[in-house]
């Protein structure tokens, strides 16, 4: 599926694509949450950015890794921990891999997800990452199972991403800065669902 | 004897926790690690993990946090240091602090201290 070179190309396009939509991941989360979420994703990824040249010898583990410590260490906000912990468990999976195939990806992507989880004592249903996180990975899971076509199931993730994030419009929030706002949170998507999914996206364009 | 770190999305608020704890327990080691190394709200792992460093011993230190993502952060601090004795308080913020400190002053150890901070919820 994708090698060193290939994985950190896909990691700079997501850190652009944050950068993108900073303001609106922000605009989100001052409806719902305290207003940062957009803010410090992109320092986050920013910063992640500058280390990525320096790892360009390194394993895919090692890489992912990196980037998950990089990002608890500079997004400052919730999803500093969770995203932090989704990339270093995703590491551990590819440890001592300079190439990955798909089976690869969506092992490393399991164990992300369980790391979510396991931060932040949360599941789907929730209001948070994990209601496109999951979705996403059930459904490239199916389809590349059906068609072993690797881009096929990534457009299967997506659409089953951006199905999580219209979800989460239904629901209050039982977890994080809006679960104190109860009710006043429907209506809204979580910043988290959609920041996964634009991350999503613009890793598949890569392929 | 045993060490606090204050953990706030705040760097006032953390050190203002700090400040309110010595009016009772002075002399024990206590640092303030809240907000982001620019001032800016937000939990810092490594603010967190420089202020254990400063003052830890075999008596272990005892971490405090606000909400949300200190405590997620606090976690993997601890994670990341695996081989010393911390602990993450499950009380309310300032009140487990002074108590905190105040049973540091008179020698208690690390798990009498956190059976005492439990009971703060009850």
């Amino acid at each position: 599926m994708t090698d060193q070179s290939g994985l950190i190309g896909m990691l700079l396009a997501a850190g652009e694509e944050i950068e993108k939509q900073k303001l609106y991941l922000t605009e989100l989360d001052n409806v719902t949450g305290d207003g940062d979420h957009g803010i410090n994703m992109a320092r986050g990824f920013d910063a992640v950015s500058k280390k990525l040249s320096t790892l360009e010898d390194k394993d895919i583990g090692t890489i992912l890794k990196t980037v998950g410590m990089t990002l608890v260490s500079t997004v400052g906000g919730a999803s500093g921990p969770l995203y932090g912990t989704a990339f270093m468990q995703a590491g551990k999976v590819l440890s001592g891999k300079n190439e990955i195939e798909m089976t690869d990806f969506l092992a490393a992507f399991d164990a992300a997800i369980e790391g979510v989880k396991m931060r932040g004592k949360s599941t789907v249903g929730e209001k948070t990452m994990l209601d496109a996180m999951v979705p996403a990975r059930d459904a490239m899971v199916k389809a590349y199972g059906e068609t072993g076509d690797v881009k096929a199931a990534f457009a299967a993730g997506i659409e089953a991403a951006e199905g999580g994030i219209e979800y989460t419009k239904t629901i209050i929030a039982t977890k994080g800065r809006a679960s104190y706002i109860g009710e006043r949170s429907l209506g809204h998507t979580d910043p988290g669902a959609e920041s996964f999914t634009f991350m999503l996206k613009a890793v598949s364009e890569r392929l | 004897m045993v060490g606090f770190v204050v953990i706030s999305h705040s760097a006032k608020l953390a050190e203002g926790v700090v400040d309110v704890t010595r009016m009772m327990a002075d002399g024990v080691p206590i640092r303030a690690a809240g907000g982001l190394e620019d001032g800016s709200f937000g939990t810092s792992y490594d603010k967190i993990c420089a202020a254990v460093s400063e003052i830890y011993t075999d008596d272990g230190v005892i971490l405090m946090t606000d909400m949300g993502s200190a405590i997620m952060t606090a976690e993997m601090v601890m994670e990341a240091m695996e081989d010393k004795k911390l602990v993450l308080a499950d009380c309310p913020l300032v009140e487990g602090a002074v108590a905190g400190t105040v049973c540091a002053v008179s020698g208690m150890s690390l798990e009498e201290i956190i059976e005492e901070l439990s009971d703060l919820k009850k």
